[in-house]
C-alpha cells in the first residue's frame, strides 16, 4: 500500500512535469485524439511530444511487460496512473484499438515471435489497427461469416468483404476473422488473421451514416496474400479468440461510459436551465426534470456497479460475462442522455448544419444520431441479453 | 478514496450468520404464520430477542450505549437477509427511525435511558411521523403547545410502523408555522400508556404492523422533548435518510429473492415440451431484470457507505437508492408474478408476497417519484 502511494506520487509528479499544457484540456471543436499510424497528422506539437514521452515511459500500455513496449505495472498501479491522469485532465496520449482490444488476445494467444513483432510498434502508436469482424450477411450472427482464407503454401489467399470496420480508411493493419473451413459447425472453421492494409487487393470505402459522419467503412479483400505467420492461434480456433476480444471490447465500451461525448462538458440540468430560460431552483418543466433525474440516478448506479465489479475482480483475471451487462447498460444510458439533450434544444435541435443554430446544439443532434449505434455496435443489446441469460443466469438453450 | 463496495471478511461473516439465523428462525413460512394467525405482536419476539443478543439491534449505536459501534453498511447486510424472507422485525421502526432520533437529538440522559433498551431488544420505540397518505416529510399538523409543566399534544398520525407494540413513541409535532413548513417542528417522547393516547393497529397487504395514532390533549413533561422544540427539521431529515437507506437495503433482499425464485421457476417449468427459460422473450425479461437488480445493488451499497462516511452527498445518494429500490422492487414483484403465470396469482405460491411487500416498502418513507424529485432538488435543479 505504501509502495502504491509512492508510485502514485511519483506518477503524478512526472505527469505534471511532462504532460504539455494543450494536452491537459478537453478536446476543442475540430480537434481529435491521436490515433497513431501512417495517417497520423499530430494536430499540435504537444500531442506528438506527449505521445513520445508516454511511449518512453511504457505508459501507453502500462500493464504490458517491458519487453513488449509496456511498463510492467501491476493492475493497481495502472489504476492509480489512470486516476492521476484523470485528476490532472491529461488526455490519453494514444487512442488505439490495438492496445485496448487486440493486444490482450495477442498476449494470451499469440506466439512469442508475434508478441515481439506486433506489440512494441502498437504501444508506440506506429500501427493503427481496425477490426474486421462484421460482414454484410453476418451481423449479430457473427460466426456465420464468409470472408474466406484459402491456404496456399506459407500464405493464405483472402477474398471477401467486411463491414462496420471503424476508421478502416485511416488504418494500417486489420485484425480479421476469416473462414478457413467451410464444412462442419460454423464456429469451428474460423481463424484470426492480422492483415497489412497497405497492399494490392485491400480497399476501404467509408459509409455515410444517419449522423452524416463516415467513421465506418466497407473493406474489400480481393486475392490478398497473408503470411500464415500472421495467424493468431491455431487454424480454425479463431472463434475463441474472437469472443475473448469482444469481452475486451465490451469492457472498453463500458469504461468509456459511452463513445459519443460532447466536447463542452455540461450537465443535462445546466443545459436544461439555459434552454428553458429558467432561474435558480427547481426546473419549471417537471417532465424534463424527472427524465434528467432518471438518467443521473442510473448513471450513479452504473458507476457504483462498475466500481464494485472492478473491486471484486481478482488482479490479473480477464473480463467475465458481466461485461455484457455493463455494455448493455452503458449504451442504453448513453442513448437516453443524448436523447434528453436534444429534447432540451427543442426545434433548435433539428438543425443539420449552417447558420441559425447554436454549434453546441448542432453537435448534440449529431451525437444523438451517432449514439443510436451504441446499442448495435460491439454486439447489439439483444445479443448482450442473450449472453447474460446464458452465461450469467444459466438459462437453457 | 471511497470505501470499498465489496464486503470485508468481517462483513462476510456477519452476512453468513445473519443468513443462517434468518433462514432457520424466520423463513418465509414464519411470515405467513404470523399473518394467518393474526398474531397479536405481528412479529416474532423470540427471533427479535435472539437478533438483539447477536447485537443486530445495536449495530449503528455506540458501545457506551450497548451498541456494536458499527455502521449502516453492516446494518444493511442484516436487513438484506431479513428482506429475503420478508421477516417482520422492529428493525426499521425501533432501531433505525426512533433509535436515530434519540441518538441524534436526545440529551445524554435520554440516550442513556433509551438506547440501551433498543439495543438489547427490551424496549421497542416507534416513530410517529406521517399524517397524509402521500409521503410529505414536513406536512405536520400535530400540534404541540407549551404548558406550565411541559407540553400538550393534539393531532393524528397514520402509518406508525410497529406503533401498537411500542412502549414509547417518538412523535413529530409542530410548535409553530404552517402545515408544510420545514421550520417549527419538534420531536417528543410519548409513553404509549400516557392518558389521551389512542393507538389502533391496521392490517396491511404485506402483513406488517402500522398503527393509527390519535393524541388528544396528551400532557407530557418538559423533559419529554428530544432536542430543542422548533428546530427538529435537520434531525428529521437525517432520521428519514437513514430510514430510507436501511429500507432500501431490506428491499434489496426482497428483490434478490424474488429474482432467484423466478429464475429457478424458469429453469424448472415445462411448456411446449421445453423449459420456459429457453424462450428468448423470457430470457430477455430476465436479463433486463438482472441488470436493474445489479444497478440498484450498486447504488444502495454506495448510499449506505456514504452515510457511514458522513459524506456530504449522502442524502442525494440515499434518494437515488430509494428511488431505484422502489422501482426495482415493484418490477421484481410484477415480473415475478407474470413469469410464474397463473400459479403466481395464488396465495399459496410465495411470489405474490414479494409484490405486496414491494408496494408497501415503495410507499414507506417516500416512493420513487418522491425520491427522484428530492434527488433533483438536492442536485440544484
Amino acid at each position: 500500500m505504501a509502495d502504491l502511494e509512492a508510485f502514485r506520487a511519483e506518477a503524478r509528479a512526472w505527469l505534471e512535469a511532462n504532460c504539455p499544457t494543450e494536452m491537459r484540456r478537453p478536446l476543442q471543436a475540430g480537434e481529435s485524439f491521436v490515433f497513431g499510424g501512417r495517417s497520423e497528422k499530430f494536430e499540435t506539437p504537444g500531442s506528438e511530444l506527449w505521445l513520445e514521452r508516454m511511449v518512453a515511459k511504457g505508459w501507453t500500455a502500462p500493464t504490458w511487460p517491458t519487453e513488449y513496449g509496456g511498463a510492467g505495472l501491476a493492475p493497481a498501479e495502472a489504476r492509480a496512473l489512470a486516476q492521476e491522469m484523470r485528476a490532472l485532465r491529461c488526455r490519453t496520449p494514444l487512442s488505439s484499438f490495438g492496445i485496448t482490444m487486440l493486444a490482450p488476445v495477442i498476449l494470451e494467444f499469440g506466439s512469442e515471435e508475434q508478441k515481439r513483432r506486433f506489440l512494441p510498434p502498437t504501444a508506440r502508436g506506429e500501427i493503427r489497427w481496425c477490426q474486421g469482424y462484421s460482414e454484410p450477411g453476418s451481423g449479430s450472427d457473427l460466426a456465420s461469416l464468409q470472408c474466406a482464407a484459402v491456404r496456399d503454401g506459407d500464405e493464405y489467399v483472402v477474398n471477401g468483404q467486411k463491414i462496420w470496420t471503424s476508421d478502416a480508411h485511416f488504418s494500417d493493419w486489420i485484425f480479421c476473422l476469416v473462414r478457413t473451413n467451410k464444412s462442419g459447425p460454423k464456429h469451428d472453421g474460423i481463424s484470426f488473421l492480422l492483415i497489412d492494409m497497405d497492399q494490392p487487393g485491400v480497399k476501404a470505402t467509408p459509409i455515410v451514416l444517419i449522423s452524416g459522419a463516415s467513421d465506418f467503412c466497407q473493406t474489400f479483400f480481393d486475392n490478398v496474400r497473408v503470411p500464415v505467420a500472421n495467424r493468431i492461434g491455431a487454424e480454425n480456433t479463431g472463434w475463441t479468440i474472437a469472443k475473448r476480444l469482444l469481452q475486451h471490447e465490451r469492457e472498453m465500451l463500458s469504461e468509456g461510459g459511452g463513445s459519443y461525448q460532447e466536447r463542452k462538458k455540461r450537465s443535462l440540468s445546466e443545459w436544461a436551465r439555459e434552454r428553458l430560460g429558467a432561474g435558480p431552483g427547481a426546473l419549471p418543466d417537471a417532465e424534463i426534470r424527472d427524465r434528467i433525474a432518471r438518467v443521473e440516478i442510473d448513471q450513479l448506479a452504473f458507476n457504483a456497479s462498475l466500481r464494485r465489479s472492478t473491486e471484486s475482480a481478482k488482479a490479473g483475471r480477464g473480463p467475465g460475462p458481466e461485461t455484457s451487462m455493463f455494455k448493455l447498460v452503458v449504451s442504453e444510458l448513453s442513448k437516453r442522455r443524448a436523447d434528453v439533450r436534444v429534447r432540451l434544444a427543442g426545434v433548435q435541435g433539428l438543425g443539420w448544419e449552417g447558420e441559425g443554430f447554436d454549434e453546441n446544439d448542432l453537435e448534440a443532434t449529431r451525437i444523438w444520431l451517432a449514439s443510436r449505434a451504441e446499442s448495435i455496435a460491439g454486439g447489439t443489446s439483444e445479443i448482450q441479453k442473450n449472453i447474460i441469460a446464458k452465461r450469467v443466469l444459466g438459462l437453457p438453450d | 478514496m471511497s470505501s470499498p463496495l465489496t464486503l470485508s471478511e468481517e462483513q462476510e461473516l456477519l452476512r453468513e450468520t445473519a443468513r443462517e439465523l434468518v433462514q432457520a428462525k424466520s423463513p418465509l413460512k414464519e411470515m405467513r404464520r404470523l399473518r394467518d394467525a393474526r398474531d397479536a405482536d405481528g412479529f416474532s419476539r423470540a427471533l427479535w430477542k435472539e437478533a438483539a443478543e447477536l447485537g443486530w439491534a445495536g449495530i449503528p449505536f455506540a458501545e457506551e450505549h450497548g451498541g456494536a459501534g458499527l455502521g449502516y453498511a453492516e446494518l444493511g447486510i442484516v436487513l438484506e437477509e431479513l428482506g429475503r424472507t420478508l421477516a417482520p422485525t422492529p428493525m426499521l421502526s425501533s432501531v433505525v427511525l426512533a433509535g436515530s432520533a434519540v441518538q441524534l437529538a436526545g440529551s445524554a440522559a435520554q440516550r442513556g435511558e433509551l438506547l440501551r433498551g433498543i439495543c438489547d431488544g427490551s424496549r421497542i420505540l416507534a416513530f410517529a411521523h406521517q399524517e397524509a397518505p402521500r409521503f410529505a416529510p414536513y406536512r405536520i399538523a400535530m400540534r404541540a403547545q407549551q404548558t406550565a409543566s411541559g407540553w400538550r399534544l393534539d393531532g393524528e398520525k397514520i402509518f406508525v410502523l410497529d406503533g401498537h407494540v411500542a412502549d414509547t413513541l417518538v412523535v413529530v409535532a409542530r410548535v409553530s408555522g404552517g402545515s408544510n413548513d420545514r421550520e417549527g417542528l419538534a420531536l417528543f417522547l410519548v409513553p404509549a400508556t400516557q392518558k389521551g393516547v389512542g393507538i389502533a393497529r391496521t392490517t396491511l397487504i404485506d402483513g406488517r404492523n402500522a398503527a393509527q395514532l390519535v393524541l388528544s390533549g396528551v400532557e407530557i413533561g418538559g423533559d419529554a422533548a428530544l432536542g430543542a422544540p422548533g428546530t427538529a427539521a435537520a434531525v428529521l431529515d437525517a432520521v428519514l435518510d437513514r430510514g430510507a437507506a436501511a429500507l432500501a437495503a431490506e428491499m434489496m433482499g426482497g428483490i434478490q429473492e424474488a429474482f432467484e425464485r423466478t429464475l429457478a421457476y424458469l429453469k424448472a417449468r415445462d411448456q411446449f415440451g421445453v423449459k420456459i427459460g429457453s424462450f428468448q422473450a423470457l430470457k430477455h425479461r430476465a436479463a433486463d431484470w438482472f441488470c436493474e437488480l445489479e444497478l440498484t445493488r450498486g447504488i444502495v451499497l454506495e448510499a449506505l457507505r456514504a452515510l457511514d462516511a458522513g459524506a456530504k452527498d449522502a442524502p442525494r445518494l440515499v434518494a437515488a437508492a430509494k428511488a431505484r429500490a422502489s422501482d426495482t422492487f415493484i418490477l421484481s414483484g410484477e415480473e415475478g408474478i407474470q413469469l410464474h403465470g397463473g400459479i403466481g396469482m395464488t396465495d399459496e405460491e410465495d411470489i405474490g408476497l414479494f409484490l405486496k411487500r414491494a408496494r408497501a416498502a415503495e410507499q414507506t418513507l417516500g416512493d420513487a417519484g418522491y425520491h427522484r424529485e428530492r434527488f433533483a432538488r438536492l442536485g440544484g435543479y
